[in-house]
């Protein structure tokens, strides 16, 4: 890799926590809430009623109630988990396999 | 494609076309429960064929080299990563990204609709994050609409002679942008507000949706790239074995 595009991965990456970041700081006592709640509250505001949802999540209907918060980001992180897994595998292997000089061969 | 693949996806076609004259006039992820019957059922139809295109497409892929396979785990991978953090956003919500641009750029909007719905059933079934029920609406809108958009805006950049990265970037970002507009109009034909109609209650949901994934598209953007340039130093004959990079097989 390049020392140019070091260093523009290096500020991508600045920039993406920047964007991320300033929100947060910039919209104090804002909520945060998912935009998906944001839509069914749109939906009760066009609708003019209280929308009861015809069909509940399989997993809420099994545990009688909604997903308990903290078992949520639980799920969650497993999600990030598993895919951080994979790509800190797969680029581990392919950056010791350009360090070898075995570039043409398979991973 | 083989002959009995065409026919397969001849009847997929042939089932969604029938569905679709049937009266259809009658979202990020819509949630459970929240979409009417038929139009669960109308979205999760348009999908099949592209399912089925996707599924054909990425065995094409395996079976004529191995090597795409590390590249098509990453992609899946990076789709699994990206769409799991939810970061704020200007509007004062939180959403997430798609991470469906970067394998359409790789492989092609249908494979990459494969890897959506991977990641969308997880997240149904799991975490009660979109549903089963709206499982096709949110399939066509992340797993096939972005896709088709980040896929057509890369080729026809890089056609134009535009710099590989910045292509990637417009076309992943666009794409991202794309599925939540494409998830405002599905809420919009499900509820049509009493004045406006179906255009007015597009307005209103762009405005919660769009607004809010207008950053986080740049980002995703900007990470795509990031992705790409790792690949380019580090797996050229990868990249060149699924036709990415051309000038050196």
């Amino acid at each position: 890799m390049s020392k140019k595009d070091k260093r523009l991965i290096l500020i991508l990456l600045v920039v993406v926590i920047l964007m991320a970041v300033i929100p947060f700081l910039a919209l104090r006592g804002a909520e945060f809430g998912g935009s998906d709640d944001a839509g069914s509250v749109m939906v009760e505001e066009i609708s003019g009623e209280s929308y009861e949802p015809w069909f509940t999540p399989v997993l809420e209907q099994l545990i009688g109630g909604e997903l308990p918060g903290e078992i949520e980001s639980l799920v969650f992180c497993l999600q990030t988990g598993i895919g951080v897994g994979i790509i800190a595998f797969i680029a581990g292997r392919m950056y010791e396999r350009k360090k070898l000089g075995k570039e043409d061969k398979e991973l | 494609m083989t002959n009995k693949q065409k026919r397969i996806f001849g009847f997929a076609l042939a089932f969604a076309v029938l569905c679709a004259v049937a009266p259809v006039s009658n979202a990020m992820h819509i949630m459970e429960g929240y979409l009417p019957g038929s139009y669960c059922i109308a979205w999760g139809v348009i999908c099949i064929p592209f399912v089925v295109l996707g599924f054909f497409s990425i065995r094409k892929t395996l079976t004529e080299e191995r090597r795409a396979l590390t590249i098509l785990a990453m992609c899946g991978a990076f789709v699994f990563v990206i769409s799991s953090l939810k970061i704020p956003s200007v509007t004062g919500s939180c959403s997430h990204m798609t991470g469906t641009g970067l394998g359409a750029i790789l492989f092609g909007p249908c494979a990459t609709s494969i890897l959506g719905i991977i990641v969308l059933v997880f997240q149904a079934i799991l975490l009660a994050h979109g549903g089963l029920t709206t499982l096709g609406a949110n399939t066509f809108s992340m797993a096939i609409a972005g896709p088709l958009v980040s896929y057509g805006l890369y080729k026809g950049l890089s056609k134009a002679g535009i710099n590989r990265r910045i292509s990637v970037f417009i076309a992943a970002a666009v794409g991202d942008l794309f599925t939540y507009c494409v998830t405002s109009f599905q809420l919009a034909l499900a509820y049509p507000s009493a004045e406006g109609g179906v255009l007015a209650s597009l307005v209103k949901f762009l405005g919660i949706f769009a607004t809010t994934q207008l950053p986080l598209a740049i980002i995703e953007g900007i990470l795509s790239v990031i992705v790409i340039i790792g690949l380019e130093s580090f797996a050229k004959t990868e990249l060149a074995s699924i036709g990415f990079l051309k000038e050196e097989a």
